[in-house]
């Protein structure tokens, strides 16, 4: 199957055609323009190599998320990072090449931290190999990680080895009641502390957070923090969008900035997540309002679910930054043929 | 004569001549780093203050399109920062700030030569620490530490450099600012900061670096096991992962490296064993209860011979100190040792370990293993005398089929000490031409000209082609089915 990938990249290549790589097409909605021929990769699938003492796993790109995360948890164990999926179809490949993180991305890190290797086929219709199955490994620049997040514009991502973790042995998620400026404080001050939280949320006044780790460690931690227990379901909802803060016709702003930030002066409902450090905003506002206050606070904003992209999704790019992403792109695909437009004009 | 270099002269125009060393016996002290079997004299040494002095010495080699080789405190085992005889070397030592801690944000903004220590001691008082703690940790840089990833013994828990780095600030090779990453969680675009962390001063140069200081665990406690086999202490380690357990540290060393290190500062190791397995815990004095107590059960079900579990902080640093003592205490028992680095997955640590144990016998050299068993990170060490070049070839011989075996058995040539100018052959055993030559346009990207510690890390096809027929001619071979060029 990866020469037939190949072999239709290099034909598209030869005749400057772009290909829309797409692996269950459950993030279409996510990034600027869908352009070219629609290349899927979602019938490249399985487990290449699972080996839980070895805490990797390693699976092709079509692989679906559920069949993959059903496979850890038979051996207990997770990814951390939490993915969200958006639909049943959603693939491993669409995944990292989303890059998109769930709630454990405050204290488990984020789904970049968790890539240990990718098989790419670029636009050259060359496939190639980086990083590999192991957890350290710093001989050649970090490329598996540079094609966490880069939108299908680098390559086609044929096979990637993840770093899995284990399932927490207890988990436990309690809701306290709190105005925003004291939410962020709270979250901000749990997280210098050694207590093992896992995840936050805050919505209209009411703070969610999730405890996880030994059993000892959760009663003791849930015995400090207090409020009132809630259904563990309330993570998916918020990772999966399902929740009801996320309904509506307005648009959706993902703002990612540092996780002390004061609350951000913008029209509409806010929803917080990670210790304070995204900030999901469903408004009418507009763009560059949203875009310049998360600039204020030295972050950026993404335009993550809206029917007209016109102000572009991604923050633009400082000319320095805007060239090496040429470059980069370039190097990746010379005929700029992998998914043009989805990011940036320039990728 | 060095006055009179082009270079200086540009140099003079915004250094002071203190910040300047071109005369042998001041350029001398940068002949090599921590590799001390590469040596080259600089042409010039620039010891800048400012981003601005930075952004200038850029400048003017970018315009005389002469080399820059960056460097921290040049413990680099790679030879990474080895320097260029034609060009400058460019010295951050004299950025040593801690610009700001801000314990609420749970962030430290260090210049790239603060030492990596400082920067946990600094933070102690908040309840705070950063966690890649690399056995150099005292003398490394913060910079260093960025250019090749650095590690440590608590990486398994913690993550590398890269897990903890929001940000870097610094300059491409024609002075253009770049700020890649930040505070908040990420930023628009390609993750420019994943590449930047471990490229080994290739592709621009660091002035500024945001870390992420995380919260001091209440207690920590550390198990030493003792086993009389060492497959048995890896398959140890293996039902630790297995159980869900990922302790804090987890290290093997086998009985050359005890007793080298016992020697030097009596850790109060087992020195009968095989192997002993240091196996940490972290967290609230409940997690750290129960999680000791189902290791003990799984080593002692795995055939661990003798346990002793420390009492206390003291007894914990003691054990902890003879494993970050192991390379000093080597090169007390041997005129010289070579450092390998390779990672492999640890189900094949038997028949690696015992590849190595035949490769002694082959060419008459002892080799002591030290090993981030979590992860998979080998250090074995080659003893031999640089004054006998035979031994320094023979040495030069078994690293390289070592590093080798790594990559048959799915692993890397390098898992923190990175390529530099050590294992550049290696690279053409694990890559293959159309990944060095993205490697290298990935470079062009950030600097077109190539001046930035040019040579290094990443290979030549040309190079490996030399490489390729020189180990063919050789009869040195090892793995016919692997494809070489």
């Amino acid at each position: 199957m990866i020469e037939s990938f190949a072999e239709r990249i290099r034909e598209a290549a030869a005749r400057r055609r772009p290909l829309r790589l797409r692996g269950g097409g459950t993030k279409d909605f996510y990034g600027d323009a869908l352009r070219g021929d629609v290349l899927d990769v979602g019938g490249h699938a399985g487990i290449v190599a699972y080996e839980p003492t070895e805490l990797v796993v390693t699976a092709r790109g079509g692989t679906r998320m559920n069949d993959l995360e059903s496979a850890l948890s038979e051996n207990n164990q997770i990814l951390a990072f939490e993915p969200p999926h958006f639909g049943p179809d959603a693939t491993l490949g669409g995944c990292v090449a989303a890059g998109l993180s769930g709630p454990r991305r405050a204290s488990a890190g984020a789904l970049r931290d968790f890539v240990l290797g990718v098989k790419l086929i670029d636009g050259r219709g060359q496939a190639l190999s980086f990083g590999g199955q192991v957890m350290k490994n710093v001989a050649g620049y970090d490329v598996s990680r540079l094609v966490a997040g880069s939108l299908g514009t680098l390559g086609l991502i044929a096979e990637v080895s993840l770093k899995l973790a284990p399932k927490p042995h207890g988990e436990t998620t309690l809701r306290l009641e709190a105005q925003q400026a004291r939410a962020l404080e709270l979250m901000n001050r749990w997280a210098g502390q050694p207590l093992p939280v896992s995840a936050t949320a805050w919505h209209d006044g009411e703070l969610t957070v999730r405890l996880s780790g030994s059993a000892a460690g959760v009663t003791a931690a849930a015995a400090r923090i207090g409020g009132a227990a809630r259904d563990e379901q309330f993570w998916n909802s918020i990772r999966e969008q399902s929740d009801a803060f996320f309904s509506g016709p307005e648009p959706l702003w993902r703002l990612s900035v540092p996780s002390t930030s004061p609350p951000l002066e913008l029209q509409g409902r806010q929803l917080i997540e990670w210790g304070g450090a995204l900030r999901w905003l469903k408004s009418s506002e507009n763009p560059k309002a949203v875009r310049d206050a998360a600039k204020r606070c030295k972050g950026h904003a993404t335009l993550f679910r809206a029917a007209d992209k016109t102000a572009g999704c991604f923050s633009p790019l400082e000319p320095a930054l805007a060239r090496v992403h040429r470059e980069l792109k370039s190097a990746f695909d010379p005929a700029g043929i992998f998914n043009p437009g989805r990011m940036y004009p320039e990728a | 004569m060095g006055a009179a270099l082009p270079v200086v002269r540009a140099l003079r125009e915004f250094l002071p001549e203190r910040a300047i060393l071109h005369e042998e016996e001041d350029t001398r002290p940068y002949e090599c780093d921590g590799l001390t079997a590469y040596r080259q004299l600089p042409m010039v040494v620039a010891l800048p203050e400012t981003e601005e002095q930075v952004r200038r010495v850029l400048q003017a080699c970018s315009s005389l399109k002469i080399p820059v080789v960056p460097r921290g405190a040049g413990t680099g085992l790679s030879g990474g920062a080895l320097p260029p005889g034609d060009g400058v070397l460019l010295s951050m030592a004299k950025f040593m700030r801690v610009l700001r801690i801000d314990p609420l944000a749970r962030v430290a903004v260090v210049q790239p030569g603060v030492r990596n220590a400082v920067v946990s001691e600094l933070a102690a008082p908040f309840g705070l620490y950063y966690a890649p703690d690399p056995s150099s940790q005292i003398a490394c840089t913060i910079g260093g530490n960025v250019s090749e990833n650095s590690g440590g013994v608590h990486c398994l828990k913690y993550g590398l450099t890269l897990h903890n780095v929001l940000g870097v600030r610094g300059f491409t090779i024609d002075g253009e600012p770049l700020q890649l990453g930040g505070e908040a969680p990420d930023s628009p675009g390609y993750d420019l900061l994943a590449l930047a962390v471990g490229s080994e001063g290739m592709l621009f140069v660091v002035t500024e670096v945001t870390l992420k200081l995380l919260p001091t665990p209440q207690c920590a406690r550390v198990i030493m096991a003792s086993f009389d086999d060492v497959e048995k202490a890896g398959a140890a380690v293996a039902d630790v992962i297995a159980a869900g357990i990922v302790p804090a540290g987890l290290e093997m060393m086998d009985r050359p490296a005890t007793h080298a290190v016992e020697q030097f500062v009596r850790a109060g190791y087992d020195l009968e064993a095989a192997a002993i397995l240091l196996c940490e815990s972290d967290g609230t004095p409940e997690e750290v209860e129960d999680e000791i107590a189902r290791m003990q059960t799984l080593l002692t079900r795995a055939g661990a011979t003798r346990m002793t579990v420390s009492r206390d902080e003291a007894e914990r640093l003691r054990f902890w100190s003879g494993r970050k003592a192991a390379f000093p205490a080597v090169g007390r028992i041997s005129p010289d040792y070579y450092c390998m680095d390779g990672t492999i997955p640890r189900k094949r640590l038997g028949e690696v370990l015992r590849f190595i144990a035949a490769l002694e016998k082959k060419y008459g050299l002892r080799c002591p293993n030290v090993f981030h068993a979590g992860d998979g990170n080998l250090h074995p060490l080659i003893l031999f005398d640089a004054n006998n070049s035979d031994e320094l070839h023979r040495t030069e011989l078994f690293a390289a089929e070592v590093l080798e075996k790594c990559v048959e058995v799915g692993g890397t040539i390098t898992g923190e000490h990175g390529v530099g100018v050590e294992k550049i052959n290696q690279m053409c055993v694990q890559f293959r031409p159309p990944e060095l030559e993205l490697f290298h346009a990935v470079k062009r990207a950030f600097d077109p000209k190539g001046l930035l510690n040019p040579g290094k890390a990443v290979p030549t096809l040309a190079r490996c082609a030399e490489y390729g027929r020189m180990r063919v001619h050789g009869g040195q071979l090892p793995h016919p089915e692997l494809p070489r060029f």
